[in-house]
């Protein structure tokens, strides 16, 4: 993937808003992300982060506003069209298939963009054609060692690059990242900071997460979430520098 | 173990495939029971243990979609009615071709499975569970209505079907030979499914539908197929049932019949395939054994289900896992 000179974003959100009876979770929402950029979503315990990555993987409709992918405003397909279109997510609280090995889970990914998905009468555990492309996602996460350990077994941290590996196999233009340091001990989440930083520049990525000193080495753009609006995005270094969002939420974390 | 580079695949070798040990003696000693029968186990053995293999049939396609796909469905006697009923119907009317009534069955089971799971599957858990019941009433009361057909006292056949003009249905072994292959047979279809890129899809959207939607599958899809696979090999069941007991009656599809087979599974073990015929099994057996003591005999048998279900999990399947018989995981 060269294609991080394109200028074109791969996501854009724009005039977004979503809200849970009076509550308003997404206020007027627009951001973009471009090819091959780290975009850094932040901001305070219920700012609406994770509302609004659901609104963008369909699992959520959105009241108004639009989500245009690869040129295309996918506003109103649901989650697996979106997946096909290669718009990759992994989630807050890891997601996996916990009885299946490692190599299988990430396999599971390869068959969704396989010519026959859904073949009744081929074997699948066998299937190198699903295989293949699966171990090298696996390598690329540094699980080869673990491949054939259920995803239920697996540490924490282990799960979370599970859940890269499987996005990985979508060949996505673009990967949500919700959270993945979340509850991650230190050793595993240096670990993970490497992978995303050895992915940066390959896939745009929106990035959401709590942990500051990550977001601000990886990040090429953050935008700061408050009560579901957008009150400052930028370069990182100016957003750092930004007031009100000194106020609204660094100087809350000291 | 070696960290082996990216171009060459498998770097780390699979644990030893599990062969399916318990369900190849199982299938042996099945396949020995006529012999078993002629040096003087009693006769009524052979018929007992071929009905158990025709709600094996049925046992088996509901594990397909309980076991493997997580849809606790309470009307799966439903499609063993109507797979009796066309094939008493047919009968009535002249037409006992297997050839003829087979295709009928399983189009029929075919176009229930896909009209009612089309409605069924839009809801979770007890809805689920509560709108399969009634679309297997539905059907027990249809056939109650039919009184051309016997209505609610059910219908005599007086003949069985033939195969090509041939009437080898007459014969009790080779009907138990011929029940047993049919066994056999949806026993390796349902495995091949399972272990398909079908199969791999649909247990997955059990333990995490959300996760099998993101990852671009249609869960709401994958799981009709399956349902409606699952009712037309439930179709084949009922076909071999009316065959056995010259009889058809609405009986056949009334809940507790549904519940008696989720039971068979729970017995056997769910998702084990060949634990739904063990299942089939030791139910019939049980209630056999049972009945022929008192005619009281549900009361011992309902506590026992009960005692069964809170002691063993993992059913018969796991119970021999526990003694050292069969596949670890």
């Amino acid at each position: 993937m060269t294609d991080a000179t394109m200028a074109e974003p791969v996501l854009v959100l724009s005039g977004l808003n979503k809200a849970f009876g009076a509550l308003k979770v997404t206020d007027g929402v627009a951001l973009s992300v471009a090819p091959g950029e780290l975009h850094a979503l932040i901001g305070p315990n219920g700012a609406g982060k994770t509302t609004l990555v659901h609104q963008i993987s369909g699992m959520l409709r959105p009241d108004t506003g639009s989500i245009r992918f690869k040129g295309q405003n996918i506003t109103a397909l649901p989650p697996e069209k979106r997946a096909r279109a290669g718009l990759a997510r992994t989630f807050q609280i890891t997601s996996t298939i916990p009885s299946l090995s490692v190599l299988e889970n990430v396999a599971l990914g390869v068959q969704a963009r396989a010519a026959q998905p859904l073949a009744l009468f081929r074997n699948a555990a066998r299937d190198e054609s699903l295989n293949r492309p699966a171990w090298a996602a696996i390598e690329a996460v540094g699980l080869t060692e673990r491949a054939h350990v259920l995803a239920g077994r697996l540490s924490h941290g282990e799960k979370r690059a599970l859940e890269i590996a499987m996005a990985l196999t979508l060949e996505p233009a673009a990967i949500l990242l919700d959270e993945p340091l979340a509850g991650v001990g230190r050793a595993e989440g240096e670990r993970l900071i490497a992978l995303l930083a050895s992915l940066k520049g390959r896939y745009a990525m929106l990035l959401v997460e709590h942990d500051m000193e990550a977001v601000f080495a990886l990040a090429d753009t953050v935008s700061v979430l408050v009560y579901g609006r957008v009150i400052a995005s930028g370069d990182p270094a100016s957003v750092r520098a930004d007031p009100a969002v000194r106020e609204a939420y660094l100087g809350e974390e000291g | 173990m070696s960290l082996a580079s990216a171009a060459v695949p498998a770097p780390v070798t699979a644990p030893a495939r599990r062969r399916p040990l318990v369900a190849i003696a199982l299938f042996a000693l099945l396949a020995l029971l006529p012999v078993a029968v002629s040096l003087g186990l009693p006769a009524h053995w052979l018929t007992l243990v071929t009905r158990a293999m025709i709600f094996a049939i049925a046992a088996l396609s509901l594990d397909l979609i309980l076991g493997v796909g997580g849809l606790v469905s309470f009307g799966h006697a439903a499609f063993v009615g109507i797979g009796a009923y066309v094939t008493g119907i047919m009968i009535t009317e002249g037409r006992s071709e297997i050839m003829l009534i087979l295709p009928v069955v399983l189009a029929l089971c075919a176009l229930f499975g896909a009209v009612t799971g089309f409605v069924s599957l839009r809801t979770r858990g007890v809805t689920f569970i509560m709108i399969t019941l009634a679309f297997g009433q539905m059907v027990y009361f249809l056939a109650q209505a039919l009184s051309a057909y016997g209505g609610d006292d059910g219908l005599t056949l007086y003949e069985r079907s033939t195969v090509l003009g041939f009437d080898p249905f007459r014969n009790r072994i080779g009907f138990f030979y011929l029940v047993l292959g049919v066994l056999l047979a949806c026993y390796g279809l349902v495995s091949v499914i399972v272990a398909s890129r079908f199969g791999r899809v649909l247990g997955a959207a059990r333990e995490n539908a959300t996760r099998v939607a993101v990852t671009g599958f249609h869960v709401g899809r994958i799981r009709l197929v399956a349902y409606v696979i699952s009712g037309m090999i439930a179709g084949v069941s009922g076909f071999l049932l009316a065959n056995q007991t010259e009889f058809v009656s609405p009986a056949y599809m009334s809940w507790p019949r549904s519940g008696e087979l989720i039971f068979m599974v729970v017995l056997g073990g769910v998702g084990s395939l060949h634990g739904a015929i063990i299942g089939a099994l030791a139910f019939l057996f049980a209630e056999d054994v049972l009945s022929g003591w008192t005619e009281h005999w549900k009361v011992i048998f309902g506590p026992m289900i009960v005692l069964f279900v809170l002691f063993t999990r993992g059913g018969l399947v796991g119970l021999m896992r526990k003694l050292g018989v069969g596949r670890h995981d």
